[in-house]
């Protein structure tokens, strides 16, 4: 048996108190209620406005004083009602024919509660508008690069050495800066694991990062582990570019930028 | 007194007819900004994204705390937003180039002396370059500390992931072109390194410089590799990714 929620109960309850009050008080006087209780099955059902059931009452008579001969006998609508539930005429008050014990002309079957059906997944969120508030900020930042570049380009000419000589080597000779902590590596390891197995394995392993880490939290409160882990490596690769730029000189040798000056060309 | 009133209705005249013209509002779809005037209202806020080209990008709206810039720090948008710029300014530079080892270096010279604007543009696509790598890099890291890349969004972490590995592809592709003896050295120390993949090592090597040798085969090969293949093939992951982040619900949740 499905359960009933405690709100629908509830109002039942109100309904049956509610409808025991006005029969109480249509018994008192059934002679006014004869009058204008010819739709004695909605008297009690105070939700459908007076002037609704008065149109109804009306069409009901023009439809059947029009076109049914044996109504139109009966001269008017009224009659044609009041056949249809002579008991209501009869004692206005009294139960509609195959009521329930309570007095209800309906029953609840059952109770389909929101969820049961359809899969509401949604829950309300607190949303704003993409235009303004959010084209208006990537629009500001979007100006404001373009300005930070613009200047920094008419200020900061962009380096261009002498045509390409295979017969001189420049010493240093340094890759992109992006790939000077890979440099760096080499001078600590063969080629392969320096140069392949691990950035490949960096690739590699960062790709799998959200496949490894099973922990569904977002919160850093709950992820030291991963914080430290991601940050250890960062700072580890951010060290060696900023050794392999600035602090390596002549034969890719130690040097202080301070003391042997810049070896880096962007 | 008469003259600004008449001018007024002159120019809210022509106003209408070229607003109510076929051409117009055959441009402009109903609901979009330029069709008629615009006034703020919730009606109109969403009009402004499902009438324009802007809704294959973002939805009407979103979430409110997805607009906080102290999240995202706008690293993604900016780093797409570098794309274009180097779309624009790389274009600009592709009139006046060509790849070829006799004529590379004596382009970029003659493009930084002799063309207008040719040395600014230039000084664009090299700094913004840098700065790409550097935003994505930082997007990266953000997205990262955010935990962002758990689920729903593992999978577009690994396009992320892969839109890296092709930024760095892109601007070393690039590093070459100048033809001078920064470009030649760097990329030497490069695919050297690359040269010891095992096995396929100097297989790699021959293919990446399409010979045994740094020459104009390989800056034909790099140019061809910097200015349409990996553009095209970035161009894809970045649709894909820029679909998952709508798809896998926006950006990911508060904190």
């Amino acid at each position: 048996m499905t359960e009933i929620p405690e709100h629908l109960l509830k109002r039942a309850q109100e309904a049956k108190e509610k409808a025991a009050a006005k029969k109480a008080q249509s018994s008192g006087d059934d002679g006014g209620a004869a009058e204008d209780s010819s739709s004695g099955e909605s008297a009690g059902d105070s939700r459908i406005p007076a002037h609704l059931l008065e149109r109804s009452k009306a069409a009901k008579a023009r439809k059947s004083g029009g076109g049914d001969a044996e109504a139109s006998s009966g001269g008017g609508g009224g009659t044609a009602v009041a056949t249809k539930d002579s008991g209501a005429v009869a004692a206005p008050a009294g139960p509609p024919v195959g009521a329930g014990p309570g007095g209800h002309t309906q029953r609840l079957l059952t109770v389909v509660k929101s969820g049961s059906i359809q899969d509401v997944k949604a829950k309300p969120q607190d949303k704003v508008h993409v235009w303004p508030h959010l084209l208006v900020i990537e629009f500001v930042a979007a100006l404001a690069m373009t300005a930070f570049v613009f200047i920094f380009s008419w200020l900061v000419n962009a380096p261009l050495l002498e045509l390409a000589n295979f017969n001189q080597t420049p010493n240093p000779s340094k890759a992109p800066w992006y790939f000077l902590g890979l440099q760096e590596l080499l001078t600590m390891f063969h080629p392969m694991v320096a140069g392949v197995t691990i950035p490949g394995m960096g690739i590699f392993v960062l790709i799998l990062a959200p496949y490894i880490d099973k922990n569904p939290s977002n919160k850093p409160e709950d992820r030291k582990f991963a914080i430290a882990l991601m940050t250890v490596h960062l700072m580890f690769w951010a060290v060696l570019v900023i050794i392999g730029s600035f602090f390596r000189g002549p034969g890719f040798n130690f040097t202080l930028p301070w003391i042997d000056g810049l070896f880096f060309e962007l | 007194m008469q003259g600004p009133g008449r001018l007024t209705e002159k120019w809210n005249d022509l106003k209408d007819s070229v607003q109510g013209s076929q051409a117009w509002s055959s441009i402009f779809r109903p609901g979009s900004i330029f069709r008629k005037g615009y006034n703020d209202s919730p009606r109109n806020r969403s009009y402004v994204i499902m009438n324009s080209v802007l809704y294959h990008l973002h939805p009407v709206k979103v979430k409110r705390h997805a607009v906080k810039v102290s999240y995202t720090l706008c690293l993604g948008g900016l780093s797409f937003f570098l794309f274009i710029l180097l779309t624009v300014t790389g274009i600009f530079l592709m009139f006046f180039y060509r790849p070829t080892a006799a004529q590379a270096w004596d382009d970029i010279y003659a493009l930084q002396t002799s063309v207008t604007f040719g040395l600014l543009v230039r000084n664009m696509h090299r700094w913004a370059a840098h700065l790409m790598v550097l935003s994505v890099f930082l997007h990266m890291a953000r997205v990262f500390y955010h935990g962002a890349y758990k689920a729903p969004r593992e999978f577009n972490w690994v396009i992320g992931v892969i839109l890296l590995t092709l930024t760095l592809l892109l601007s070393f592709t690039g590093y070459l072109l100048p033809w001078d003896q920064l470009a030649l050295w760097a990329v030497t120390v490069g695919t050297n390194m690359m040269g010891y993949t095992p096995v396929l090592g100097n297989q790699v090597r021959f293919v990446l410089l399409g010979g045994a040798e740094i020459g104009t085969d390989t800056l034909l090969r790099w140019y061809v590799l910097h200015v349409l293949f990996f553009p095209f093939i970035t161009v894809i992951f970045m649709a894909i990714h820029f679909w998952r982040v709508r798809k896998d619900g926006g950006i990911s949740g508060p904190l």
